[in-house]
């Protein structure tokens, strides 16, 4: 249960080994330790994220979940949730790929696809149930600023997270009338591991400055935000810019 | 039957959960509720005024007990009334006070219900000269997890499942009726005198003299706010109920009048913030300034003397959308340090409380979950706001430190460890509960969070 100065008693992360998801988590277990649920591709790099979390003296487990495996997502969820209700989710898988492929080949167009819009939407409804049943919940998922208004240095990308964040904005309104509150939160450039080679845009900010953000946006019950929060004028600015202003922007 | 999913938080409005919820004034309606429960389970809940969630189930049912709303007979000579759970303090203190009967144990409102005062096993102002609700009870019907209702007392064979469901957060069944043993009393006024105090050595002190054994009722309002000099200094108001030659001529033809006016009901339209340091600090100050500094033998009704909240409906709202908790503790009458240096912590914390109360309890009960044993309880109210966990989670180790622990009625954020650690007795507890409730039938969100 998340008692009453907000501070939640079980985590579950989808995407365990997330940067900023697991940033999250060791915020949460600064403040008091807690039982993780991290899932994810079996890895080393999972059971090494795992161990470093235990540290903080919180509980933790692991489910393997591969978001390509829609098929598989219902028996990982149960398994995450057999130790006793979920009261955070963060839905923070997702891949940023070679961007020029992304839509000239279709494979990989598809996996990116599959990915990044698929596997949050089954993941989605599959929360959703179970917090609905528990009666208490909030998910946070991790949407981008690219999705907000797409552009063409990355809009392969950005089109499969303007899609999920389209669907967890939803979902926010659909789970109202059952106490289950979701979070949609819109990064701008983040400084870890899926950016990794990449020159650093403007407004970057580090996993554990989007972690802040996050329990915060959290324990306010805020249903959308953005990391920074400048980003939120700085894209109502953009959104609105004509095409031809737009695609001569240098980014 | 009524049957709808409602959020449901307690009187802080922190931490809403959704929940099933029942209403009807038939037992066997409830029984069928508690046998069909499912998984997530049923509790119970009277006017949630408890703070934190015990009186919310998350996802299961919640069973609203004011429909079951009859009182059944009043006795004057006995003083013994038989009342069905849902029936509140404030119905029973009108419908007994013709009979020249009080109710024995009132706590800071009278907007509870008899199940709720049972689960909570509620203390007033008069906890060292009477005890706690639960020690006034003569028997209660319990609805448990076979749908069966038993009638239980507190001596004799139901006696441990008796004082089990005392102090037992709804967690033992549903208690569905109760025979309570009155207080006859003269007058519905109180004869009180007002002390005032002007720092925690003067509270500490004339709370530790002895003056305190010639009042039935007790308490001290404390400043929470200022430190330094001024740290601990106490409005006390003190009195016990008024005989009829103690009231003056004009009362003395209606003794047992009692009217308690409801000034205004709180809109919610409060912002968050609005209580802050420095409307928390000028109404301490208007506070402590408006108590007589030496008043005795004044004549008050239950209102002025006892329940100045109750002049407000929904006051709760003031705190804002975040809400509010009540922190409520208990350390034996050895840990006077402690207690200073918690004060010390509240007031240089930069949260601020208003709403504080310093009392002497007296000796606690059987029951095994019951809050009060001998010693100094304070509570105070914080708006939630940032950093409020980690001045809660301190104030926990010293509190526990000393041997001392925390009220279930007011408790929404410890842990189970702490819990564990400050009810010594709870295994003994849990295993009268899993013997009456092996499923684990009853729960509610504070079970939950807390491991209960």
């Amino acid at each position: 249960m998340i008692d009453a100065v907000g501070n939640p008693q079980s985590l579950l992360l989808l995407g365990g080994t997330s940067d900023i998801a697991l940033a999250t988590a060791e915020q949460y277990a600064r403040q008091r330790p807690l039982r993780v649920v991290l899932a994810a591709r079996p890895s080393d790099r999972l059971e090494r994220a795992a161990e470093r979390l235990r540290e903080t003296g919180s509980t933790v487990t692991t489910v393997a979940f591969d978001a390509r495996d829609p098929d598989t997502h219902a028996e990982a969820l149960d398994k995450a949730f057999a130790d006793g209700d979920i009261d955070v989710a963060l839905v923070a898988f997702g891949v940023l790929g070679d961007q020029e492929r992304l839509w000239t080949d279709v494979d990989a167009a598809r996996e990116m696809a599959e990915i990044n819009y698929v596997a949050p939407v089954t993941v989605g409804v599959l929360l959703a149930q179970r917090m609905r049943r528990q009666g208490h919940g909030h998910i946070v998922a991790l949407s981008s600023v690219a999705g907000e208004r797409v552009r063409r240095s990355n809009f392969a990308y950005g089109s499969s997270k303007a899609g999920m964040d389209g669907f967890y904005t939803g979902l926010t309104e659909a789970l109202r009338p059952s106490g289950v509150k979701v979070t949609v939160v819109r990064p701008g450039h983040v400084t870890s591991k899926m950016t990794e080679g990449l020159k650093e845009a403007p407004l970057a900010r580090s996993p554990e400055q989007v972690a802040r953000i996050i329990v915060d946006s959290v324990r306010k019950g805020r249903e959308l935000v953005w990391a920074p929060p400048q980003f939120r004028y700085v894209m109502s600015v953009l959104r609105h810019l004509p095409r031809a202003v737009f695609r001569r922007l240098p980014f | 039957m009524n049957n709808e999913h409602k959020r449901l938080s307690g009187w802080g409005r922190t931490a809403p959960t959704t929940a099933r919820v029942v209403s009807t004034p038939d037992v066997d309606t409830i029984a069928r509720a508690v046998r069909e429960a499912g998984e997530r389970g049923v509790i119970a809940r009277g006017l949630g005024r408890s703070y934190g969630d015990p009186a919310q189930n998350a996802g299961g049912t919640v069973v609203d007990m004011t429909a079951l709303d009859r009182i059944h007979s009043i006795d004057a000579d006995s003083g013994v009334v038989d009342t069905d759970a849902g029936v509140d303090l404030d119905r029973l203190m009108r419908a007994a006070l013709p009979f020249g009967l009080w109710i024995p144990v009132l706590p800071g409102t009278r907007q509870v219900t008899v199940g709720g005062a049972i689960g909570s096993d509620i203390h007033g102002k008069n906890h060292h000269s009477h005890g706690s609700f639960g020690s006034h009870v003569l028997s209660l019907d319990l609805l448990t997890a076979d749908g069966e209702v038993r009638t239980l007392t507190p001596d004799g064979e139901s006696s441990e499942l008796f004082w089990a469901t005392v102090g037992g957060m709804g967690l033992t069944g549903i208690v569905v009726r109760a025979r309570i043993a009155m207080k006859h009393t003269e007058s519905a006024y109180f004869i009180a005198d007002y002390d005032r105090t002007a720092d925690l050595d003067e509270t500490l002190e004339l709370f530790g003299n002895g003056s305190d054994e010639s009042y039935d009722y007790s308490m001290a309002w404390f400043d929470a706010i200022s430190s330094g000099p001024k740290l601990g200094r106490a409005v006390f108001s003190r009195g016990s109920l008024a005989r009829l030659d103690q009231l003056p001529k004009k009362l003395r033809a209606h003794p047992l009048k009692f009217d308690a006016p409801q000034l205004l009901t709180f809109p919610d339209v409060f912002p968050n913030g609005l209580a802050n340091r420095f409307t928390f600090s000028a109404l301490s100050e208007i506070w402590y300034r408006k108590a007589p500094k030496k008043g005795r033998g004044l004549i008050q009704n239950l209102t002025s003397f006892y329940h100045p909240l109750d002049m407000f409906g929904e006051w709760n709202r003031a705190y804002g959308s975040r809400g509010f908790l009540q922190y409520q503790f208990i350390v034996p009458f050895s840990a006077e340090d402690e207690l200073r240096r918690i004060m010390r912590l509240i007031a240089r914390s930069g949260h601020v409380s208003f709403l504080n109360v310093l009392k002497r309890m007296g000796e606690g009960n059987r029951a095994p979950l019951s809050f009060p044993t001998p010693g100094w309880t304070i509570t105070v109210d914080f708006p939630i706001k940032p950093g409020l966990h980690a001045l809660c989670d301190q104030l926990d180790e010293i509190v526990l430190g000393v041997g001392g622990r925390l009220y279930f009625a007011k408790e929404s954020r410890t842990t189970p460890e702490m819990i564990e650690r400050m009810y010594p007795r709870i295994d003994e507890w849990r295993r009268t509960r899993a013997a009456v409730d092996p499923e684990g039938i009853f729960r509610s969100d504070l079970a939950r969070r807390l491991n209960l």
